[in-house]
């Protein structure tokens, strides 16, 4: 408990100093956050969120909040986290936003900072409407820091040809948290494409606090992809909320490979008739990490359509958790809804929770819902040998294929051929 | 009016009361009623220890609130722990039996004389809080195989209850299994010796006649090596306006090469189309495949009671040992249903199959909840789960809540669930045929419990198939 009161002590100290030139209304958005995480304190074990997933090392420990990173960064250190130099790009290390390497676009594609106080109608309409914080104590803690983060805009029937690139790096200092806030919105018939990564020039101990919020307006079209790439020994805690206008399409696809401890609370509301979702996810884990991943999707609105794949790639003593609810409020007619989550385990030691979840509340539906947990097929791995493919590689190759198949989802080409290196690499280490 | 409306004012068949002078325990639950219940009982004074030991847990429990069903409060304190109908102190024969008794349980469709029994069925008939006769005793001790109530079985085979009571479901296992353990009243015991198949399907019906009480039954059976059971369950209650409290433990334990059977057909009284009383059935259910290739399987069709909560388990402690749980629940009118059941995985090789069906109509709420969990020293295990639901009406719900852990990565999981409504198409086919469209529902809910009521021995599937068409009739038109 000591450490919630820590953190709300720095809350107060950063709100007095640093953060009180803020509007008004932000500042209470601010104040509502800091209430709420005071009263919910750290999840335990025996909430049924977080029954799974221990969030001791993070509320056992002393995270600072993080200061703009002192050495200045250059285009080579972070080339390697680019897809490519080109396009628009919004690049943040500890936090803070970094204009020299960035690549923004007017007061569309900017740092939240900058358009708090220049588009301030537009933030205000949308910055905490639709990620929760009632029964979240992370997001009402990064609600309660919200400073800098992406902002993106997209007017109504305006389509931005390349994707944004959206980077956040930890510079490698210890022990700090850094509270990431993205907005995005993307009005009616428009459309974009979005790649979010996270990652870390050092293997340090940090705390990724981050929550990400995503309108799609009626008839618009949005790709957004995330990859999380933290050091191994980092914390990273995510909320990703997305909000659905009338016949709006929506590609989510999320990709875990990093974090000692990583959580993230996936949202997708249908708000609107019409709507298309997918949902497209891999982890692929290691060593001891922890990845805990709880989706929910809201069919709101009737004619809706989702779509929803999870794979899981367990080694050493790794422990992957997957909670998959698909909510059809009343009303929600004609809804078509498929989840599936898939787990291997390569070791003995690994482990996979796996909760799909149907709630259903309107009758003329169609839902279905599978769950898979094993080791790799001995029958495909015989036939792979008899090929005269060694043991290894044969599985490394159904390895790959099992996690090829998300990647294979993802429309950004130079994405793809980036995770595909890493996945390769990741599996040439065992 | 049409046929299909007035099969929905069809009332609950078993609902009548029969008036028969009681001894009712006035409400109350303290540890002088729990030593009054052990009294009547003649039990020994472990028994009544084992009791006091589970009712002090039980006061530091708190009632759980997790299952996803909504209902007011339970006052501990107004239900009576204790009823059972007046008799003559000692039954030697049925004659002796109270003739209303007897008329009530022919009305009921179990016939306690044994010339007018079904064939091959061994009835424990259980009203309120004893029971009152069991049939085919004399001709199941020629094989050894002991079927009583299990209030005779601690006076009488004390040696096997004690060695095996609470070992399956531990006395303070949880809130309902601790106040069972605190109060059981009356329920049936098996013991199967080595090597015998049962040559008879044991069956206990269980009957809840007086009013604010609550019947908390427990039963036990044990399947010695290489021995089979079938055993069957069933119940109903009157129509009251209040609820009543039904918190039944029920243990399962297959030794070796063991094979047991549990088949119920719950028909509690589900309450009236507002959802005005009706039976709160929280049960605990577990079986424990304790010896190598041993086998328990639990068939379960629930249609009856307001609230249902239970989820029937085995833990498979046994190499090669063998799981199954094949259920059908059906909620209606404003009928809450959360179950399904747990499969826990510890021997090498060992397999489960679950197959549960659930159908909503009216405002019915119907949840599957199970847990897979398969630990790490189960090598090579196997399960396969699958969960349909059938959605009557657009004011009902459907909600599937899986649980998998899986820690050995020999093992092989896989879980399917799917959601649909009751299909237009295939009405208008049979309509088309010439069906009415009740008998079209009735055909496609049929096919639909199917591969759970194949599990059901013939008597019970044809009794069950009827159940079902009563509870939902009316829901589509």
């Amino acid at each position: 408990m000591a450490h919630v009161e820590q953190l709300v002590g720095s809350y107060r100290a950063w709100a007095s100093n640093g953060a009180s030139r803020a509007p008004a209304w932000l500042h209470d958005l601010r104040e509502v956050g800091i209430a709420r995480f005071h009263d919910l304190g750290f999840p335990n074990m025996k909430q049924e969120a977080w029954r799974f997933t221990s969030v001791a090392p993070i509320a056992e420990g002393s995270f600072e909040l993080a200061k703009p990173p002192a050495r200045i960064l250059r285009l080579e250190d972070i080339r390697p986290f680019l897809l490519f130099e080109a396009g628009y790009r919004l690049v943040f290390v500890d936090g803070f936003f970094q204009p020299l390497l960035s690549t923004p676009f007017f007061d569309d594609i900017q740092s939240l900072a900058h358009v708090v106080t220049h588009r301030q109608d537009l933030v205000r309409q949308h910055l905490g409407k639709y990620a929760a914080t009632q029964d979240r104590p992370f997001s009402a803690l990064n609600t309660a820091f919200v400073s800098d983060g992406a902002f993106i805009h997209v007017p109504a029937k305006a389509t931005v040809a390349e994707p944004i690139q959206l980077l956040f790096l930890a510079s490698g200092d210890k022990q700090v948290v850094t509270h990431p806030r993205n907005l995005v919105v993307v009005e009616r018939e428009a459309r974009a494409s979005i790649v979010e990564t996270y990652a870390s020039l050092a293997a340090s101990g940090y705390w990724t606090n981050a929550v990400t919020e995503i309108v799609v307006g009626d008839g618009a079209r949005v790709d957004y992809h995330r990859v999380q790439r933290e050091s191994d020994r980092a914390y990273h805690v995510a909320a990703t909320q997305s909000h659905q206008g009338r016949d709006s399409t929506l590609n989510l696809h999320f990709v875990a490979f990093g974090a000692a401890l990583a959580r993230h609370d996936i949202g997708a509301v249908l708000s609107g008739p019409g709507g298309t979702l997918i949902l497209n996810g891999l982890y692929l884990l290691a060593g001891a990490q922890h990845a805990d991943h709880h989706t929910t999707i809201d069919h709101a609105a009737d004619h809706c359509e989702s779509h929803e794949y999870f794979n899981g790639v367990l080694d050493g003593k790794s422990r992957g958790v997957f909670t998959g609810r698909i909510i059809v409020r009343p009303g929600a007619q004609k809804t078509d809804s498929k989840q599936t989550n898939n787990n291997l385990l390569l070791s003995t030691d690994a482990h996979a929770d796996s909760q799909p979840q149907l709630e259903i509340y309107a009758d003329d539906v169609k839902c279905t819902h599978g769950s898979t947990v094993g080791p790799l097929d001995p029958r495909a791995l015989f036939y792979l040998r008899s090929r005269g493919i060694g043991e290894h590689e044969a599985r490394r190759l159904l390895t790959y294929g099992f996690a090829a198949e998300i990647l294979g989802r993802m429309d950004v080409a130079s994405l793809r051929l980036q995770l595909d290196a890493i996945v390769r690499g990741r599996l040439a280490e065992q | 009016m049409t046929s299909i409306e007035a099969h929905v004012q069809q009332p609950y068949k078993y609902g009548f009361v029969t008036d028969i002078e009681s001894e009712v325990v006035p409400a109350g639950l303290n540890e002088d009623v729990i030593r009054l219940i052990s009294g009547k009982k003649g039990e020994p004074a472990w028994m009544l220890e084992w009791r006091l030991k589970a009712y002090r847990n039980w006061l530091k429990m708190s009632e759980p609130h997790w299952p996803n069903v909504k209902y007011g409060p339970i006052d501990y304190q107004a239900i009576s722990y204790y009823a059972a109908p007046k008799q003559r102190p000692k039954l030697d024969s049925l004659e002796q039996v109270d003739p209303k008794l007897v008329q009530t349980f022919e009305k009921l469709g179990i016939p306690i004389e044994e010339q007018k029994r079904l064939t091959g069925v061994a009835v424990d008939a259980v009203f309120d809080s004893v029971s009152v006769a069991t049939t085919f005793q004399a001709e199941l001790a020629k094989y050894g195989v002991i079927f009583c109530p299990i209030s005779q079985a601690i006076r009488e085979h004390a040696d096997l209850v004690q060695r095996y009571v609470g070992t399956v479901v531990p006395h303070n296992d949880n809130f309902f299994a601790a106040l069972n353990s605190a109060v059981f009243t009356d329920g049936s015991f098996v013991y199967v010796p080595k090597g015998v198949r049962c040559p008879l399907e044991l069956s206990t019906y269980f009957r809840i006649n007086a009013s604010s009480t609550g019947q908390f039954e427990r039963t036990l059976i044990i399947a010695d090596e290489g021995s089979y059971v079938s055993y069957l369950e069933g119940c109903s209650a009157p129509m009251r306006d209040e609820n009543q409290l039904h918190a039944a433990v029920v243990e399962l334990i297959a030794l070796d090469n063991a094979q047991i059977k549990y088949s119920t057909i719950q028909n509690w009284y589900p309450g009236d189309e507002e959802g005005r009383g009706g039976i709160y059935n929280f049960v605990t259910k577990r079986g424990k495949c304790a010896g190598r290739n041993s086998k328990i399987s639990w068939t379960q069709v629930e249609t009856g009671s307001a609230i249902t909560w239970k989820y029937p388990g085995c833990i498979l402690q046994g190499d090669n040992s063998i799981g199954e749980f094949y259920s059908v629940a059906v909620t209606s009118h404003r009928q809450q249903a959360d179950t399904g059941t747990k499969m826990i995985h510890l021997g090498k090789n060992t397999r489960s199959t679950i197959v549960s069906k659930g159908i909503s109509a009216g405002r019915g709420q119907n949840t599957y909840r199970g847990l897979v969990k398969i630990m790490k020293g189960a090598e090579g295990a196997r399960n396969y789960s699958q969960c349909d639901s059938m959605l009557i009406g657009d004011k009902c719900g459907a909600h599937t809540f899986p649980y998998i852990d899986v820690r050995n990565s020999t093992a092989i999981m896989e879980h399917e669930a799917s959601t649909s409504k009751i299909g237009e198409d295939q009405i208008f086919y049979l309509r088309q045929r010439g069906l009415s469209s009740e008998d079209a529902v009735s055909m496609i809910v049929n096919g639909f419990c199917k591969e759970v009521f194949k599990e059901l021995p013939m008597e019970f599937a044809v009794e069950a198939t009827r159940l079902l068409g009563i509870s939902l009739e009316g829901s589509v038109g």
